[in-house]
């Protein structure tokens, strides 16, 4: 009885946690589903779901109408150069509030947060003025550099927590074991952080790739990246469902991919056992 | 060789000084256990003979030589924590090989020392194992392991048993003791509970309070305590103290006797009167709970069993040649 009432328990958990998936998985299937309608049928009510004329004319359209590939490249530009940027500060950063924490420590890392509270619009218009006296405005330094300190509370508070994890039992074991600091930080340290490492630049990468509000408004064409790409494609004329889709769809694939790839990066517990 | 000297041996952080000035001589070759209760410093002493803490002030010699401004690597000593602290990432090979790869020794030589310590911890199967696949006892092994391997001049242990259950810890309690005598290193070992103390120690060091107590073989602590504080620390049950006109008859101001040394009458008797509230009865030994009145609670042992019940009088009658009396502010008066 007993062992069929725990069978019914997980077959009941498992389908709603597939119904739960679906549910939040489904405006990306809607939206690669219309991006292989028509435009009359993107937008046809009672919707098709499989049932429509597939065809592939908005991708050739989009990649004809705006270049996929100078867009694509700004993003990658720019969600990178900001996630490299911002690890090389946060890195040191989070290391010594982990280590060696003072009393300040808490206060500078909520100090830190509280930057992530305003709201951006708040700060557009002196950010904009200082940016066309710089002649940053449109261009992948400038995006670079905003992203980058935009992101930066996240990355230092998302390495704090991890580095904080690893015990110092451990490096102290390395320092009884003979290891200099240089030693201890490749042998010992860096393997350790490695996991933490890997999910702050996904996620970083992640997020910095999805920005559209500093995107949006400091770049026009020449540093633009694909959040540009895909609001080109709502414009005053009228909404085009299907090639927005489709737009939206190239934009996300890169990200998609590399979310796919590197889930087991994202996965942790390689600390697991070292510590009872 | 491993001969460890303190000499005014301090430690504070900040203004709280947990270290007073600690004084303590090590043999080579002996197994000296600190112990005393939680926060007492003794994890900070061995910490700073690790040199894992600076001192504040004193000297700490390793045969002779003042170490206090060498860095912990470069002491010859080598630590088990308590928490094991292994490298997570690292096979047991790994682990028990990564002082001798710091210290740039060739593989084949590492792998031949690595083995020779793994077969002495019976760890040979597992050598190819991370540490997450092993179970406890054997992470402790490991942990043990990587302190053989480099042949230091003492080991020092940080309550390495604590996490253990009870039944391990015993056998372990053992393997240690063994180990270290085989290996003739010196050791030091921390540790709150004082059976381990007892049983694995050529010399205790009691701490209380930053402040070294006594100094001693274990039967020399429980024969002769210098203070109020080791006479109860050391024994187990407590031993019973007992003030006002008792200890003025023997001239002290407290005098104090252990369980085992209290004679139990039934009710008639001479010496202290009194009812049992507890009685616990473990077939080896009968503990007894007495209420003694104006004496306080106090506890007697029997070996063996003895049918006495809650409820029941008795009078305990204390060994005279066994009384250990304390002046008003605590140290022991030899007779």
């Amino acid at each position: 009885m007993a062992r069929m009432a725990t069978t019914r328990r997980v077959v009941v958990s498992t389908a709603a946690a597939w119904l739960f998936g679906f549910l939040i998985f489904f405006p990306i299937l809607w939206m690669v589903l219309a991006s292989f309608k028509t435009e009359l049928e993107a937008f046809a009510i009672p919707p098709s779901f499989l049932f429509f004329h597939w065809t592939t004319e908005n991708y050739a359209t989009v990649q004809e109408r705006s270049d996929y590939f100078h867009h694509a490249m700004n993003s990658i530009i720019i969600a990178g150069g900001s996630t490299l940027i911002a690890l090389l500060i946060a890195i040191p950063a989070a290391w010594s509030m982990a280590f060696s924490p003072t009393r300040r420590t808490k206060d500078i890392l909520l100090w830190m947060l509280s930057t992530k509270m305003m709201p951006p619009v708040g700060v557009l218009v002196p950010i904009y003025l200082i940016y066309k006296s710089f002649g940053l405005l449109d261009s992948c330094i400038g995006l670079v550099l905003i992203l980058c300190l935009g992101n930066l509370p996240i990355v230092i508070w998302m390495l704090f927590t991890y580095f904080k994890e690893i015990p110092r039992d451990i490096l102290e074991a390395a320092r009884m074991d003979g290891a200099t600091i240089g030693r201890e930080l490749v042998y010992v340290l860096t393997p350790m952080a490695i996991p933490g490492l890997a999910s702050t630049l996904l996620l970083n990468l992640i997020l910095a790739w999805n920005e559209a509000f500093w995107t949006l408004n400091l770049s026009t064409s020449n540093a633009a990246p694909l959040t540009t790409f895909i609001a080109s494609y709502s414009s005053p004329e009228g909404l085009f469902w299907a090639k927005l889709s489709a737009a939206s769809t190239l934009a996300i694939a890169p990200i998609l991919v590399l979310g796919w790839f590197s889930q087991k990066q994202l996965v942790r517990g390689l600390t697991f056992g070292a510590v009872k | 060789m491993g001969q460890i000297t303190l000499q005014g041996v301090q430690k504070s952080f900040g203004p709280v000084h947990i270290i007073k000035g600690a004084d303590l001589d090590i043999a080579d070759g002996s197994f000296v256990v600190f112990v005393g209760p939680s926060g007492c410093g003794k994890t900070t002493l061995l910490r700073l003979i690790a040199g894992l803490e600076d001192v504040s002030g004193g000297k700490i010699l390793i045969d002779g030589r003042n170490v206090v401004d060498t860095p912990p690597a470069k002491r010859g000593l080598s630590m088990v924590f308590q928490s094991y602290a292994l490298y997570p990432h690292m096979s047991v090979r790994g682990n028990i090989g990564f002082g001798l790869k710091m210290a740039g020794l060739p593989k084949d030589e590492i792998n031949r020392k690595v083995e020779a310590a793994a077969s002495t911890l019976n760890l040979t199967p597992y050598l190819d194992r991370k540490p997450r696949e092993l179970s406890g006892g054997q992470r402790q092994r490991v942990a043990i392991g990587r302190a053989i391997v480099r042949e230091p001049k003492a080991f020092l242990f940080d309550e390495p048993l604590s996490n253990l259950d009870a039944a391990l810890r015993v056998q372990m309690r053992i393997e240690v003791t063994r180990l270290q005598k085989q290996l003739g290193t010196t050791a030091i070992y921390v540790t709150h509970d004082q059976v381990e103390a007892m049983t694995m120690a050529d010399k205790i060091v009691v701490l209380n309070s930053g402040k070294i107590e006594q100094y001693g073989s274990p039967l020399e602590l429980y024969e002769r305590p210098a203070n109020l504080f080791v006479a109860g620390f050391i024994g187990s049950p407590k031993m019973n103290f007992v003030t006002g006109e008792h200890a003025k008859q023997q001239g002290a101001a407290t005098i104090g006797v252990r369980p085992e040394h209290l004679k139990i009458e039934r009710d008639g008797g001479g010496g202290w009167q009194g009812t049992i509230a507890v009685a616990e009865h473990l077939g080896s030994d009968t503990f007894l709970y007495v209420d003694a009145g104006p004496l306080g609670m106090l506890t007697a042992r029997y070996i063996g069993e003895l049918s006495l019940h809650a409820g029941d009088r008795v009078s305990l009658l204390p060994d005279s040649a066994r009384i250990h009396r304390f002046d008003e502010s605590g140290n022991a008066l030899r007779r």
